[in-house]
């Protein structure tokens, strides 16, 4: 075990892919537990095929691909945010069409120009070899603004999540408190599509926040337990893909998996 | 908190409507600092949306809702007729509580040490003081009910809107509550607008009484409106 993580860390990729890793997985289950109990689950997925859409569509035009991608999926969280409000779309079947039609648009775009280069393909699955220095640097310090301004407005993500009408009536900011979940949501998809994969990413947002729902009762602890659970899983899932040689998103994925297993039975049992 | 018998709130030709159903039209009145309005009116009379349009969550069709110079529709202590919180959200009843105090923040990200004082004080006025760890969906409806009213009563700045208080509460709560809301306006100067079937004891309390009904609509005191047609009608008609 000793002699594998001091392999990991000696490839500066790996180190790179851990910091960056583990910097996304504590932010995804953050905002996790803001968007789970609202029903917004959904959200990172058309996210994140909204972002490989994106992604698609910079390698056509010759352009970064972070930053096409970035300020489109911040207009989608945005969209999508509101497509919930109104009672004449179905949230949940607008985010299905938005998801497939991303998907869609991304896949037409690659096969009418470059064809699924392997640029496309790590996009989709993800790859912890794409990282750049440059992306590194942007990563980690994207990240860092996210959890910041995440316990910033903590209390209010709170109030918005467990009462919209209330905190719309008695605050008056409630709509800026929205704009904010979607925009720093945006970030951390896009930020970590690179690694996880657009197609996986969402789960990062998702499973930790289920698994520590199972065990814990109160807002604050969930945030807790489900930022632990998920930097755990991140790890383990890297240290696993790196001894296996096998993709890290899914090993990630199914490690998240696992846990959420593991404490469902847990709680079951303490329950008894 | 304005000095008593300053004019809060003035509604004037208010109509409202969901698109072409216009719930009501027409309805004039105000609230003075210190008063005790009471709505009634039937199932669908347009209760909650009026509540919503005092909000500022739906907009009037036509007609003017003023309020006082500076005074706005936030922070009001605002107890909503359902929550829209899921049966499975994770959130303890101190948590919900306090989350009431959010309007006094301004910038500030956390809460204060006197917010914290303000909900501890509140919960032990609702007798709610050993549900402070429980899950708020693990309550029964009326202990939700006492909880949203203490988040409610930390969100108020002299002035609170409750939407139907005692829908599920037992006789006793019910009691304990007119009597808490009576002593909160007659000691702390509260200002409240209520939502009630309870017509007996809302009407006993109330300063003044808006019937809601349609384009025929009653403002006025307890004394004419026991007397007025709408009144009469409806308190036989209405649950006893
Ligand atoms: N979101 C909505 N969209 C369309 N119509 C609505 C909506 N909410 C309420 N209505 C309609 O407006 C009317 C008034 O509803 P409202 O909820 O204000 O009644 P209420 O007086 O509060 O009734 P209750 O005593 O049952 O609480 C009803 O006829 C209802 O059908
Ligand atoms: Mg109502």
């Amino acid at each position: 075990m000793m002699a594998i993580i001091c392999r990991i860390l000696s490839y500066p990729f790996m180190t790179n892919a851990l910091v960056v890793g583990t910097i996304v997985s504590l932010c995804a289950s953050m905002l996790g537990a803001s968007l789970v109990p609202k029903r917004y689950s959904m959200i990172g997925d058309g996210l994140s095929h909204v972002g490989f859409a994106a992604v698609a569509v910079a390698y056509a035009l010759d352009m970064t691909p972070l930053t096409v991608a970035m300020p489109v999926c911040m207009v989608t969280a945005f969209l999508l945010l509101r497509i919930h409000e109104s009672s004449k779309v179905k949230g949940d079947a607008a985010i299905a069409v938005v998801c497939s039609a991303a998907l869609a648009i991304g896949v037409m775009t690659v096969s009418l120009t470059t064809g699924m280069n392997t640029d496309v393909n790590s996009y989709l699955f993800g790859s912890i070899l794409a990282m750049s220095k440059d992306d590194v640097r942007l990563s980690v310090a994207l990240g860092l603004v996210v959890m910041v301004v995440y316990l910033l407005f903590y209390n209010r993500f709170f109030s918005l999540t467990f009462d919209e009408e209330f905190t719309r009536a008695t605050d008056g900011h409630a709509e800026t408190y929205k704009t904010v979940l979607a925009l720093l949501t945006a970030a951390i998809v896009v930020l970590g599509m690179r690694m996880m994969g657009a197609l996986l990413i969402s789960s990062l947002i998702v499973i930790p926040t289920l698994s520590a729902m199972r065990a814990c009762r109160r807002f604050s602890m969930v945030v807790t337990l489900g930022a632990v659970v998920s930097v755990v899983c991140f790890m383990a899932g890297v240290t696993a893909s790196f001894a296996l040689s096998v993709p890290t998103g899914a090993c990630v994925v199914l490690v998240d998996l696992a846990a959420f297993c593991l404490l469902s039975l847990i709680s079951k049992v303490m329950r008894r | 908190m304005g000095s008593l018998g300053e004019t809060l709130l003035t509604c004037r030709d208010l109509t409202m409507s969901y698109g072409d159903h216009v719930v009501f039209e027409h309805v004039d009145f105000e609230v003075k600092a210190g008063e005790r309005l009471c709505i009634v009116g039937e199932n669908g009379a347009g209760k909650s949306t009026l509540v919503k349009g005092l909000l500022g969550l739906m907009r009037p069709t036509s007609g003017a809702i003023e309020w006082k110079e500076g005074r706005g529709h936030a922070r009001i202590g605002y107890l909503p007729q359902r929550t829209a919180a899921r049966d499975d959200f994770p959130a303890s009843v101190r948590e919900v509580i306090l989350s009431g105090c959010l309007g006094t923040c301004g910038m500030r990200p956390w809460y204060t040490h006197e917010q914290r004082e303000r909900a501890a004080s509140t919960m032990s006025l609702l007798d709610i003081d050993d549900l402070s760890g429980e899950t708020f969906c693990s309550l029964s409806g009326g202990q939700r009910q006492r909880v949203l009213l203490a988040r409610a009563m930390c969100a108020a700045d002299g002035l609170l809107l409750l939407d139907e208080p005692t829908a599920s509460l037992d006789p006793m709560a019910t009691k304990g509550l007119y009597e808490l809301l009576r002593d909160l306006n007659e000691s702390h100067g509260l200002t409240e607008i209520m939502v009630s079937h309870d017509i007996g004891p809302a009407t006993e309390q109330a300063t003044s009484i808006l019937h809601l009904a349609g384009d025929r609509s009653f403002f006025g005191t307890p004394e004419s409106y026991r007397a007025s047609a709408a009144g009469r009608l409806f308190a036989e008609g209405g649950r006893p």
